[in-house]
């Protein structure tokens, strides 16, 4: 395994214990923050996206962009400095670094749509082997529909990571021919990270570029509901 | 002379009548101008259409306008939030309308609207339930959908400062969609935490324009929705 530099923050305890063998949670993140460059500008998704911040290589400078008007998003800030006007786009408060801007929605959604923001690391409820990406409804009926800036993201960033478990809790394939949710775009992901394995998506298909310790092409394989081409 | 300032966030909504649409700033409680919301509840206007990123939390602002039977139709992004069950219970129940709008098309349609621009083409939603039914075509090769422009009859804004001719400043993320929901309305009403005189506001930190703002009314300490909804308040 490799033994990504890690800035702050021990992983988490709880989830480390119930791992068996595949990657963790934050271990995932740090997958992930291995393949973001220095001088990026990266939109990180809510959830497991954005412990990925964490885990960016010392040395590399990235500024990160929250949909809801600031460019230049730091770290939670301490109690005493919370400041309620002032939050990312999961509405946790955040703080702003030396030489962050601040904006209204258009101009923030036109650095998405305009293509100016690098890369966006979102989850997932399923991707297809083309790219598609479903994160943002069953389509169940009674289910509340809530798109926020997910479309508008992966239509713009001109790179999209993905972060998701490899199969559902019930065990069920996300990675699949065909996506049976509603989508959030067409041929967009260009990168899945998940607890079994870093997957390229590519004009043939979902390409392993990297297996978690302990885990073989097979079982990652049988866990994919669409053929998986070898590292 | 100008003078824009109301006396209180009551008369400063009085006018806002049945059938209206009206924008509301926040993203959340972020900007959220949660003492005009409450006035326009005392108020009574019904049948609006609102439109605003979220749909409230807890029982306070936008959810308890919700609530109160006054809101028609939202048009809106994320209609679910943590401690939201105002909208989603009458949701369920199907008695009110929304339009779900990706949040980067929302604010485009909004600015738009407020530059006299009716329509406008995005890749956002190509290929998704969003896009159904509406005009599709090919720029550079990738496929676009039509996108209309909203205008709106009134927009409650929250600002840090104003000054007498209504330019208007904000503080940090709270700014989120106040700007262009000034632009897009006939009426644009603004609580600011602090009212200044022409001059006090550098020209080149103006955020707002006066232009796009109608009537200011000061309320110097708003009331923070997170703490009346971890409170248990309801309005009124």
């Amino acid at each position: 395994m490799s033994s990504p530099v890690t800035n702050s923050k021990p992983t988490d305890s709880k989830h480390e214990q119930k791992q068996t063998f595949g990657w963790s949670r934050e271990q995932m993140a740090q997958k992930a923050a291995q393949d973001i460059p220095d001088g990026a500008y990266v939109n990180l998704g809510i959830g497991i996206p954005e412990k990925v911040a964490r885990y960016v290589p010392k040395g590399r400078e990235v500024i990160y962009h929250t949909e809801n008007g600031l460019l230049g998003m730091g770290p939670t800030p301490d109690d005493d400095d919370i400041d309620f006007e002032l939050i990312n786009a999961g509405k946790k408060p955040v703080s702003a670094i030396a030489g962050a801007a601040y904006f209204h929605h258009a101009d923030s959604f036109a650095m998405i749509r305009g293509k100016h923001i690098d890369i966006c690391v979102l989850g997932a409820m399923q991707v297809s082997q083309k790219g598609d990406l479903a994160n943002w409804s069953t389509g169940a009926v009674d289910a509340i529909p809530a798109v926020g800036g997910a479309m508008d993201l992966v239509a713009g960033v001109k790179t999209i990571f993905v972060i998701t478990q490899h199969t559902t809790k019930q065990g069920d394939a996300k990675l699949l021919e065909n996506c049976s949710y509603p989508l959030t775009g067409q041929g967009v992901v260009s990168r899945i990270y998940t607890d079994l394995a870093v997957i390229k998506v590519t004009q043939r298909g979902f390409e392993i570029v990297e297996l978690a310790p302990g885990v073989d092409f097979d079982y990652v394989q049988q866990r994919t509901a669409c053929e998986l081409i070898r590292p | 002379m100008i003078n824009k300032l109301m006396a209180t966030p009551a008369q400063a909504v009085a006018d806002i009548f049945d059938g209206a649409t009206v924008m509301i700033g926040g993203f959340g409680e972020s900007g959220s101008p949660i003492e005009l919301i409450h006035a326009l509840i005392d108020q009574g206007a019904k049948n609006l259409t609102v439109i605003n990123n979220n749909t409230g939390s807890g029982h306070v602002g936008l959810a308890a306008l919700i609530e109160n039977g006054q809101v028609g139709k939202m048009i809106c992004s994320f209609p679910r939030t943590a401690n939201s069950t105002v909208f989603p219970d009458l949701y369920r129940a199907g008695k009110i309308e929304l339009e779900l709008v990706p949040q980067g098309t929302l604010a485009e349609r909004i600015r738009a609207g407020g530059a006299g621009i009716p329509a406008f083409y995005t890749a956002t939603s190509v290929g998704t339930p969003l896009a159904d039914g509406k005009k599709h075509e090919i720029f550079d090769g990738r496929e676009h959908v039509q996108e209309l422009g909203l205008k709106a009859d009134f927009a409650l804004i929250k600002s840090l400062q104003a000054d007498r001719l209504g330019n208007l400043r904000y503080n940090k993320t709270a700014r989120n969609f106040a700007p262009i929901m000034a632009m897009a309305a006939n009426y644009t009403i603004v609580q600011t935490q602090e009212y200044v005189e022409a001059g006090a506001i550098d020209p080149e930190i103006v955020v707002t324009p006066g232009i796009f703002v109608d009537r200011i009314v000061t309320v110097k300490q708003p009331a923070q929705e997170s703490k009346l909804v971890a409170a248990g308040v309801s309005y009124p």
